[in-house]
């Protein structure tokens, strides 16, 4: 019974997508919505698909890792090589993005399985480095000037690829398999003792988050006419991280909420960096202090409707246990 | 000749990260935080050494104490302020308060000031050059080094001959059975803080005078290269962070004179890496098990 009242919620969010895409779509093509909107949604779409992403490997695995823009990048410009330099259709610049920074992932992956919290951190906080320094010091790809891209990313294949990555990433959850990697987030070494290979699970979740970090990395290039090296910077990484944060480390609803909300916020105060930075950096410091599991702690925003309890929430005797 | 020359420079790069360096791994000793804006605090003591020397007219030595003075102050405030409340918190949630720290510091200032970049005049020390043995080192660079050392010096006679030095190392060692011991942890801490910051203030006015250029984000990349420093010297012991800097700049030095200059920044990032990998108690640290 509960099963199929779950597949009902299922389901019923997705009518409701379509539905709220069908109306974008229609707004769109009669020129309802003036350019600024339409570029805001797209954007707020790519940073759901970060936020989701990250949420896998912060919030669900407990690795954190602040390197995420080094996997945008990869995606970014492994895409933009595919449609620019070799001319290839769009979707396998996505699929190319996405299959070079999973295999970004794993090399950095692989490495971290030595690292935990701090040092895994800075570990990853390098490697987004490196991969800057490197796509800097490449000609082919334009070093420090960049690479001019050209527009192709539509509103139809930002939301597909925003469904896929949080349909996958829901139900990657609430399989075994995402079972296993909340088992590593609360206790690695019970974990261990219990018999979960720790090891392959943290890689996946490097890999599958880095997938679909670089098919966003794709559909960014594609949006912005030009890359360069300094839009992949720490910062940036960063940026998403605040998603993550303010969202509730273990929560896919809040981070997504929390990336719809910060990029409307970004867009309106696009003329006043300083003053973003300012309100996101005051947000971490109070968020951390005042309410450090976020706006939405390990809860989906689902629960609120049903009053239903989900296990490992707040009120499971597991306290906010993220890292 | 020339490469005699690199290492010169890159002993005096060396010792500014040494000197940042130093107050990541006291902080990192006691409480186990990576203090993100340790980076953001040498930012600042640039400035107010900057300011100190053009609107106050001061010379080298006061200068540097300023700074030092206000760099200590400076990050006493940011341990009580923003790291206190989070002393019982889990160990991401002060990382993550500690990058928001960093991030509101540069962006307060550009707020402040703007982002514009300032020049330290180029009279603050004076620039003979002498030969020695054939190579030309410039008198700044051996006056920065004997700084940066003498204030090494001082650092181990507080660590090693005072009190509230050995109060550090106290609580360092377990701060639980310091506090049963009777020893103020809290005081402790900001002590810490402040001796680190006033290194990176020292550090930061060293910088302005050896490279001339300062801006509010000057202070990300050497603060991550000091902490990768710190790393590679083993996290929390003092002499590890002094050779780890020394070294970290003398390979960037070596890989900008073999022609890569562009990727020095790279460098650093991958020492970080494979010392990670192969030697992640570092070149100093004794390797810990751990315990369930």
């Amino acid at each position: 019974m509960t099963t199929l009242k779950n597949s009902k919620g299922f389901w019923l969010s997705i009518v409701l997508a379509l539905i709220f895409f069908s109306v974008m779509q229609f707004t769109i093509s009669n020129g309802m919505l003036n350019p600024f909107y339409i570029n805001t949604l797209m954007f707020i779409g790519i940073n759901i698909m970060l936020a989701t992403s990250l949420h896998l490997i912060i919030g669900i695995t407990g690795q954190f890792s602040i390197g995420h823009a080094g996997f945008l990048a990869v995606g970014a410009y492994a895409s933009a090589v595919m449609t620019m330099k070799l001319e290839l259709p769009f979707i396998i610049a996505l699929l190319a993005g996405g299959i070079l920074a999973a295999v970004a992932g794993m090399v950095i992956g692989i490495p971290s399985l030595r690292l935990k919290g701090d040092y895994l951190a800075i570990a990853t906080l390098g490697f987004g480095e490196i991969v800057r320094i490197v796509l800097l010091n490449i000609d082919y790809v334009g070093g420090a000037s960049g690479m001019q891209v050209s527009h192709l990313t539509t509103w139809p294949w930002v939301f597909a690829c925003v469904m896929i990555t949080i349909i996958v990433i829901r139900n990657f959850t609430n399989s075994t398999h995402g079972r296993a990697c909340i088992s590593v987030r609360e206790d690695e070494t019970a974990a261990d003792a219990m018999g979960i290979n720790t090891t392959y699970y943290k890689v996946a979740a490097f890999v599958i988050g880095a997938f679909f970090a670089g098919v966003a990395g794709s559909l960014y290039a594609h949006n912005f006419y030009i890359i360069q090296p300094s839009n992949f910077g720490f910062l940036k990484s960063f940026d998403i991280l605040i998603f993550v944060v303010l969202g509730g480390l273990g929560s896919l609803s809040g981070s997504v909420l929390a990336a719809i909300l910060l990029t409307i916020v970004t867009t309106f105060l696009q003329d006043y960096p300083e003053t973003r930075m300012i309100i996101y950096s005051l947000v971490l410091i109070l968020m951390m202090i005042f309410r450090p599991q976020g706006l939405m702690g390990t809860r989906e925003i689902t629960t609120l409707f049903t009053g239903k309890k989900t296990k490992g929430g707040p009120k499971d005797g597991s306290h906010n246990t993220v890292a | 000749m020339e490469l005699i020359q690199q290492l010169v420079n890159g002993i005096s790069l060396g010792s500014i990260y040494a000197l940042i360096a130093l107050g990541y791994t006291m902080v990192y000793g006691i409480v186990k935080l990576i203090n993100f804006a340790h980076g953001d605090v040498f930012m600042v003591g640039s400035f107010v050494g900057f300011y100190s020397i053009t609107v106050l007219d001061l010379s080298f030595i006061p200068a540097l104490l300023i700074s030092m003075i206000v760099c200590a102050i400076f990050g006493v405030l940011i341990e009580r302020i923003a790291y206190k409340p989070l002393r019982n918190a889990t160990r991401i949630a002060a990382l993550i308060t500690a990058i928001g720290v960093s991030l509101l510091i540069e962006n307060g200032l550009i707020y402040i000031r703007g982002a514009q970049p300032e020049a330290y005049p180029n009279d603050v020390l004076p620039m003979d050059k002498l030969d020695i043995l054939g190579v030309s080192i410039s008198s700044q660079s051996i006056l920065i080094l004997s700084v940066s050392i003498i204030l090494m010096i001082i650092l181990q006679f507080v660590v090693h001959k005072t009190k509230i030095g050995k109060a550090m190392r106290a609580v360092s060692f377990d701060s639980e059975a310091a506090t049963l011991m009777g020893i103020n942890v809290n005081n402790t801490i900001s002590a810490t803080f402040a001796i680190g910051s006033a290194l990176a203030g020292a550090a930061g006015v060293i910088f302005g005078i050896y490279y001339i250029k300062i801006e509010p984000l000057m202070g990300v990349l050497p603060g991550l290269k000091a902490f990768v420093a710190a790393v590679l010297g083993g996290i929390g012991i003092i002499p590890g962070a002094m050779v780890g800097g020394l070294l970290l700049g003398v390979i960037e030095a070596l890989v900008s004179a073999a022609g890569y200059s562009l990727w020095r920044d790279g460098v650093a990032f991958i020492v970080l890496i494979l010392i990670l990998i192969f030697l992640p108690q570092g070149l100093f640290g004794k390797n810990k098990r751990e315990k369930v």
